[in-house]
This record gives structure tokens, C-alpha cells and sequence, in this order.
């Protein structure tokens, strides 16, 4: 018997589902020459699927059994992740045509069909209301993200990124499969309700164990200390629309199914993973702001400045109440455009012949030669390192206040001091591009699309505030999902 | 007579030959591949062994996902070893480190 009250909610994950399957047929086809239509079919299935969201954010709940959960909270964190994928969508086809993939000059018509499974993927987990659906979830989304970190067959960096994220991915998801094995033997549910009913009367000690695999398999996935290792393999090694990608959904994704699991399965046993999210967070920000200091290659250098946003974003986690829980997911939102913005900042970065360059040094005297791309980076650097005006700040400063409102000051001020630190190296970056003596000049700006998306990202880190009435209602609202 | 602990146990030292198979391994990614399968296994033997001694079937219909997703797994990452292969000419781990810092 179908039930139509669960098919409306998942209504976004079937959309997306019968998007990419159909999209796959025309490629079989029609071949790589309509890659680009492909891409721009791929753009409106995102699209619809967002509208498609409406009826979990107005009315949300649980859908086949509690397997599955349309509600705000994953309303808001599914938005985010086809914003994301779309963008990464877009720019794709010039990078892989201007000499991205030497040899094969074209993008080739899976790109955007993999950016669709993988969000199917990233939906499932963050509406996952059970750990057999989070894990079907997160493995559409790991798998379709092995192919594209690979995607430039004939690069050998490209290759050995996907090699390094299939490894470290696998091993990832055997250690959470590991802990939900556990978590099922001893509270005798896979459903977070069940397993919240079970923790209620205390831990066991194999319920501590099955908590601890779990969330060392999350740290994985959001890339936190100490399980960080691939993050900068990978981000250097993909091509760069797809590291695009990688910094922007995937770990939204992440990180709202960990905070559902954290809050709906764990909830009863929070002052357990506080200490381990606590300690993940500080590891993560330290980690993140010192090892990106010697960073030549700007992709690697962001990689470890995700790591260091992750670590922000748990502290939001860490204080355990809903009000940490809106900062988390404005944080995201805020980060989603910051990153996507520098990732479109570094696909301007090409030679004189059109070939891509991630040397930090080469952005040497940018503000001579291209005015806009060098204020368009100092804005995103700015604003990762959360200088007061822009939208960074303020991000910052949301998980801030929750930390001290739920009497965490010590965390909160170690934040703020390493935040410093992290300052660091994005004020090398600006001062690269600002003050030093120019480097050879890059080639033109190629595309309107590209520097529009610039601009755009630009402005709403810039004037983001007035948006913040929304912003705020929003996320109170995903937080106030979650039970 | 065989008890959960004795299955647990079991489970638990291939879970840690698995780990140790990708950490330790200084060889071959192939066998990487292989402890990948066998953490997999070893979770599986988890969840069924769980699921009998509960006498719940959720834990059982995991592991059939388990295994499925687990095929999937295996043959994209023959495939990615297969154009690695192809640009780089050798599996040793010790090679895959074109990318440091």
C-alpha cells in the first residue's frame, strides 16, 4: 500500500531520483556533446526539488514508518546543499574545457548526474529518522563523491584523491557501521526514538562504545580533528569545481546529520558526546588555524580553513540546546556562500594560456590587473577570518553566544583567541594580492556567469545582514524540528 | 555451547585486523580493498549474530543493506584503482604520494 503523506515528503528525493535516471538515458544517447544541457536540466530538477520542499517546511514529520523524517530541519540544511549543487553545476563546464582535464578538452555528461545521486544522497541524511537510512544515505552520496573526486581520469593527483577518498571513506563508514551495530545490540532499536528510549536510564558500557564509533565514523565525514588526514589530499587532488562541491554540500550534509543524531538519537545521553564534541571542536580550530600557515597551494590552504570552520560550527553543537543548534545551521548557510565564493575566486586563477594555477603566489599584485577578483577576495578572506562588518562575524558570533548562554564561556574564549590565529593566513592572502610585487598576469575573465556568481556571493556576505531577520527565523525554525 | 559474547568477540578481531589491515599494510592497495571487506564482514557477523540473539529482524535486513551497498563499493573502488593504475603505472601505497604537506 502506498502512502501518499510519505511520498509528498520524500517528494524531493523523488524528484531528484527520476531527474538523474532520466538524465542518464540522455547521456546513454545523446553522448557527452550535451553535457551542457544536461547541466542546465540538472540546474531546474534542483530547482524543483527545492520547491518540492514546501511541504516538509510548513508541515513536516515522519514519513514511511519514521525511516524517514521531512521537516524543517532538513528543509533547511536541502535548501542549502542544491544551492550549493547547482552552483557547482554551473561552473563546471568551463573549467573542464579551458585545459582543466589535459588531454580530454570537454566535460563529460556524468558530472552533473553524479552531483544529482549525491544529493539524493545528502537528503537522505539529513532527513535519516533511522540508522539504516542514514547509512543507505550517506553511501549514495560517499560513492557518487569517490567518482567525482577521481573525475579527471587522466590526471594522476585526480586519480590518487579519489584513491586517498575511497580508502579513508571506506574506513569511515566501517567504523560508524561498526557503532550502529553496537548501538542496535545494546539498546535493541536502529530507530533514533528507540535508541533515545534506550539511553534514557543511562549508558552501558557497550552503548558508550557504539557512541564513540559513531561519531569518530561523523568526525570523518565533516572532516574534524582528529580524523581530518584526507581533507587536504582530496581538496588539492580534485578538480577544482568538484573541491567546490566537497567544501560546500557534502559537509553541510554532514554536519546536519550529525547534529540530528546527536540531538534526536543521543539526546538523552548529551553530557556523554558534549566532552567528545567539545574536544573535536578545539581540536579541529587549533589544528586547522596552525596548519594552514606554511600552505603554498590555495586549495590545500582551504581545506585546512574548512577544517577550522568545521571546528566553529561544533562549538554551536557543543552547547547542546536549540539555540546551538540555529547557530550551527546559520553558520552553515553563512559558510556555504563564503566557500563557494572563494572556490569561484580560485577558478578565475588561470595562466596567460587559459591553465588553471593554485599557487598562492601567483595572486601577487591581483589588485593591479583585475581590481574586482582582488576585492572580491579580500571580501571572502575577510569574511572566513570574521572580521567584524562582513557576514563571517557574524556567524562567529552566533555559535559564541550559545557556547556562553549554555555557561561554556572557557570554550567561547578559546575560540575567539584562535580565531586570531586563523586571521593569520587570510591576511597573507590579501596582503599577496594587495601589496606585493605582480606576478605574471591572468589570462582575462571568461565568463559573465562566473563573475556574476562572484558578485552575487560577494554582495551577500557584504549586506548579508539585512537578510538576518530571515536568516534567524529560519534556523530557529530547523531547530525547533528536532526533538 | 556458543554464546552473543563469543560472536562479538569474533566480530571484534576482524574489525581490528581490518583496521589494522589498511594502517599497517605498507604493500599493495589491493589488500586495503580486502580489509575494507573485512570490517564490512565483521559488522555484518555484528548485526546478525545481535538480531538472533534479540530475536528482531531489523538487524538482518541491515546487514542484506550492508552487504549490497558493500558490492557497490568494491566495484567503484576497482574502478578508481584501475585509472590510477593507468596514470601512474604501479598500487604500491608507498607511491600514492604525489600530494604532501
Amino acid at each position: 500500500m502506498l502512502d501518499t503523506a510519505s511520498l509528498i515528503l520524500a517528494l524531493p528525493e523523488l524528484v531528484l531520483t527520476a531527474a538523474g535516471l532520466i538524465l542518464l538515458m540522455i547521456a546513454a544517447y545523446a553522448g557527452d556533446t550535451s553535457a551542457k544541457m544536461i547541466g542546465w536540466l540538472g540546474v531546474v530538477a534542483l530547482g524543483v526539488a527545492a520547491w518540492a520542499l514546501c511541504p516538509a517546511w510548513t508541515q513536516g514529520g515522519d514519513a514511511f514508518g519514521g525511516l524517514y523524517r521531512g521537516d524543517a530541519f532538513g528543509a533547511f540544511a536541502k535548501g542549502l546543499i542544491y544551492l550549493a549543487a547547482a552552483v557547482c553545476i554551473l561552473i563546471a563546464p568551463r573549467f573542464f574545457e579551458a585545459g582543466g582535464a589535459n588531454g580530454a578538452r570537454a566535460i563529460r555528461a556524468e558530472y552533473p548526474i553524479l552531483i544529482l545521486f549525491a544529493c539524493v544522497g545528502m537528503g537522505m541524511m539529513v532527513s535519516a529518522g533511522d540508522m539504516l537510512t542514514l547509512y543507505v544515505g550517506l553511501e549514495l552520496n560517499s560513492l557518487a563523491a569517490y567518482v567525482l573526486a577521481s573525475f579527471m581520469r587522466q590526471d594522476g593527483r585526480s586519480a590518487e584523491a579519489g584513491l586517498k577518498y575511497f580508502v579513508l571513506g571506506a574506513l569511515a563508514s566501517g567504523i560508524l557501521l561498526y557503532g550502529i551495530s553496537l548501538l542496535y545490540g545494546f539498546t535493541g532499536s536502529t530507530s533514533y526514538a528507540g535508541i533515545a528510549a534506550a539511553m534514557a536510564d543511562g549508558l552501558s558500557h557497550g552503548e558508550t562504545f557504539g557512541l564513540v564509533f559513531v561519531l569518530a565514523g561523523l568526525a570523518f565525514k565533516i572532516s574534524a580533528v582528529p580524523f581530518h588526514m584526507w581533507t587536504p589530499d582530496v581538496y588539492e587532488g580534485a578538480p577544482t569545481p568538484v573541491t567546490a562541491f566537497f567544501a560546500s554540500a557534502p559537509k553541510v550534509a554532514a554536519m546536519g546529520l550529525t547534529v540530528r543524531v546527536a540531538m534526536e538519537a543521543m539526546g538523552s545521553a548529551a553530557s556523554s558526546w558534549q566532552q567528545i564534541v567539545v574536544f573535536v571542536a578545539l581540536a579541529s580550530i587549533l589544528f586547522g588555524a596552525v596548519a594552514a600557515i606554511g600552505q603554498t597551494n590555495i586549495k590545500r590552504l582551504l581545506a585546512y580553513s574548512s577544517i577550522n570552520n568545521v571546528g566553529f560550527a561544533l562549538i554551536g553543537l557543543a552547547a547542546g540546546t536549540a539555540e546551538g543548534v540555529a547557530a550551527v545551521m546559520s553558520y552553515l548557510a553563512i559558510y556555504v556562500v563564503m566557500t563557494i565564493g572563494s572556490f569561484l575566486c580560485v577558478l578565475q586563477m588561470r595562466d596567460s594560456q587559459g591553465n588553471p594555477v593554485e599557487d598562492i603566489a601567483s595572486l601577487a599584485g591581483l589588485s593591479q590587473s583585475r581590481k574586482g577578483l582582488a576585492a572580491a577576495f579580500a571580501i571572502f578572506m575577510f569574511s572566513l577570518a570574521g572580521i567584524p562588518p562582513l557576514m563571517g562575524f557574524w556567524a562567529k558570533f552566533l555559535v559564541f553566544d550559545a557556547a556562553v548562554a549554555a555557561g561554556m564561556t572557557g570554550l567561547a574564549a578559546f575560540g575567539i583567541a584562535m580565531s586570531v590565529v586563523g586571521a593569520f593566513y587570510y591576511l597573507k592572502i590579501i596582503k599577496t594580492v594587495y601589496f606585493d610585487e605582480p606576478a605574471a598576469e591572468y589570462a582575462p575573465a571568461g565568463s559573465r556567469m562566473e563573475s556574476a556568481l562572484i558578485a552575487v556571493s560577494a554582495a551577500l556576505i557584504v549586506l548579508g545582514y539585512l537578510f538576518n531577520p530571515l536568516l534567524d527565523t529560519m534556523s530557529a525554525a530547523a531547530a525547533a524540528a528536532l526533538h | 555451547m556458543i554464546g552473543l559474547s563469543h560472536y562479538l568477540v569474533v566480530s571484534a578481531i576482524l574489525f581490528v585486523m581490518g583496521v589494522l589491515g589498511i594502517f599497517i599494510n605498507r604493500k599493495n592497495i589491493i589488500i586495503i580493498l580486502m580489509a575494507i571487506e573485512l570490517i564490512l564482514l565483521s559488522v555484518n557477523l555484528n548485526l546478525v549474530a545481535f538480531s538472533a540473539y534479540l530475536g528482531d529482524l531489523v538487524g538482518q535486513i541491515f546487514s542484506m543493506f550492508v552487504l549490497t551497498v558493500a558490492a557497490g563499493e568494491a566495484a567503484i573502488g576497482l574502478a578508481i584503482l584501475v585509472i590510477y593504475f593507468r596514470s601512474r603505472g604501479t598500487i604500491a601505497v608507498d607511491d600514492a604520494n604525489r600530494m604532501k604537506g
